[in-house]
């Protein structure tokens, strides 16, 4: 009898390793949270600097056009417009394609023609944005330069690069929520006489809507962040666009072209960081808009 | 398990004037399996026939191919005549054919909207607009499942909302909103409690009078209580096929015998 009471009240190995199991994965935590924690108070201190240690007016660097900080002119608007510019019209062109994808994956094809596209639509994942871009400088460009005019750099060509790029995004994370669309859906929509594209239209794409919409917003948030294809074609002269074929530049090929040019501690090098912090704080507000999504979305 | 004669049935026949639809020689193979042998039988108007039989005996199979539900799933070979039409061809249109013949499955399967669109889901679906009919179908309906008492208020509430038997009644209700024909109903009270089960009964009962109704259940005394005629499912093979009183009284098969006392297999 005391021996059963004495065990029950001393630990014994499993709760022992219960609890250094527990100790090893909040240390983990830990490490990740102040990572992130620091990340964010090192750009948001540098990106500060601009404003604070320069006395620059924070609005005029968000309003202002002329963009070049050795002669102390901090306008970063042209950057900004090209990157929401780029961004959207991307996402845009991409949306209805890989709608269209998916709903043929999940919905139409059998399992061969699904086997068939997967891995070509994984195979865009793993090109790398190098190979992008250089495909872009050297067919996308010249074509927009004979079709447009200019010189065929610019948001145009931009977009149709990262349209390739945030394209197996979309899509990949479409077809997720259009298989999570429960199959009874399927079933009572054509037990009641609807017709197998009035199911997909009026209750699958309905039903995943929320799905398909944060799918989208991965996928602006992987256009607002990519740097290299984009430098690539976007011309990088930071200048107001003034049509979606002129030079222009985004935040990030603004950051690659000039990060090398500049020494630390100094107005232009500020700038750079805090064009870091835009990018920053819109990627935490990409992240926020799917949160929010996904909470709203839920099927009640 | 004992072994019966599959080949052995005895399978009641019905006026022609009777009859509602008409299976002949029904097969149905998943892929190379086969699942259903030969089933032919007759459903009457405005009666309640319940299929009953073991799991795997293929009597859901068997009805989900008198609406055409099992046109992605499997091969069905066969006649099933409605109207004058077998429908178990390419040249019917499916879409029309399930607005005649609707169903209702085991899972109470509501879409995630209100009570109220998941009504006129189908109506819109076939292109009626007036809102007044919209309006008298969706109240008409529910009182048919007798739901309308408990939702009258809460029309523009989530389907999601409604309790298991209550969900299960909407989608009834859901699909009579096209005024059908026949309603085949898929175990329709096998995931509710007993006092749902009930009410979906009672409604069951009450529908007959208007349409013909075909159900599956694994609840003997459910198809004893409510249905007019009984076919019992054994393999894949329909071994018999009578009143509701005989079948549970005085059955000629032994199979069936032994099914309905419980000493099968």
């Amino acid at each position: 009898m005391s021996e059963i009471k004495n065990k029950l009240l001393k630990p014994s190995k499993a709760t022992k390793q219960d609890r250094f199991g527990r100790r090893i994965s909040v240390l983990c935590i830990g490490l990740i949270v102040i990572l992130v924690a620091s990340i964010i108070f090192f750009i948001a201190t540098k990106g500060m600097a601009t404003f604070i240690s320069n006395h620059v007016n924070p609005i005029k660097f968000l309003t202002g056009t002329d963009w070049s900080p050795s002669q102390k002119m901090t306008g970063a608007l042209p950057m900004i417009v090209t990157s929401f510019g780029v961004t959207l019209l991307a996402a845009l062109i991409a949306t209805p394609f890989a709608i269209a994808i998916a709903i043929y994956m999940t919905e139409i094809a059998n399992k061969k023609g699904s086997k068939f596209l997967q891995p070509i639509i994984e195979l865009l994942v793993g090109i790398p944005s190098v190979v992008y871009g250089f495909v872009g400088l050297t067919v996308v460009v010249p074509a927009v330069r004979t079709l447009f005019g200019g010189t065929g750099f610019g948001i145009l060509a931009g977009s149709i690069v990262l349209f390739v790029m945030v394209l197996p995004t979309i899509t990949t994370l479409t077809i997720d929520s259009l298989n999570a669309v429960p199959s009874h859906y399927r079933k009572a929509s054509l037990a009641l006489g609807a017709t197998r594209w009035q199911t997909i239209y009026k209750v699958i794409l309905r039903a995943a809507l929320p799905g398909i919409m944060t799918a989208i917003v991965f996928g602006m948030a992987r256009a607002f962040g990519e740097a290299l294809a984009v430098q690539m074609v976007i011309g990088n002269s930071a200048l107001m666009p003034t049509s979606l074929v002129s030079p222009t530049s985004t935040l990030t090929s603004q950051l690659t072209t000039e990060v090398g040019n500049t020494i630390m501690g100094t107005l232009p090098n500020n700038a750079l960081w805090s064009l870091a912090l835009i990018l920053l704080l819109m990627s935490l507000f990409f992240n926020l808009v799917v949160k929010y999504i996904a909470k709203r979305g839920q099927l009640k | 398990m004992k072994q019966y004669d599959l080949t052995k049935n005895n399978i009641i026949q019905f006026k022609p004037e009777r009859v509602a639809l008409d299976a002949k020689h029904v097969n149905v193979f998943y892929g190379e399996k086969q699942s259903t042998f030969d089933v032919s039988m007759q459903f009457p108007k405005n009666r309640i026939i319940a299929f009953i039989g073991a799991s795997g005996s293929g009597k859901s199979t068997f009805l989900r191919c008198l609406n055409r539900m099992n046109d992605d799933v499997a091969t069905v070979d066969g006649q099933i005549n409605y109207e004058g039409l077998n429908i178990n061809s390419s040249a019917i249109n499916v879409y029309e054919l399930r607005k005649q013949i609707g169903m209702v499955f085991q899972q109470p399967n509501p879409f995630a909207k209100s009570i109220k669109d998941n009504l006129t889901f189908a109506l819109k679906k076939h292109g009626i607009k007036d809102n007044k009919q919209i309006d008298q179908v969706v109240k008409s309906s529910l009182k048919k499942a007798a739901l309308y008492e408990e939702v009258q208020d809460s029309l523009n509430k989530s389907a999601m909302s409604l309790s298991g038997g209550q969900a299960q009644r909407l989608c009834i209700a859901r699909a009579i909103t096209m005024n059908p024909d026949i309603l085949l109903l898929d175990e329709p009270t096998s995931a509710l409690d007993p006092i749902s089960t009930k009410k979906i009964e009672a409604t069951i009962k009450e529908l007959s009078e208007k349409y013909t109704i075909i159900m599956v259940t694994h609840n003997m005394q459910q198809a004893s209580r409510i249905s007019d005629y009984t076919a019992f499912f054994h393999m894949g093979h329909l071994i018999e096929y009578d009143k509701t009183s005989k079948i549970f009284t005085n059955p000629s098969e032994e199979a069936t015998e032994d099914y309905i006392t419980g000493h099968f297999g």
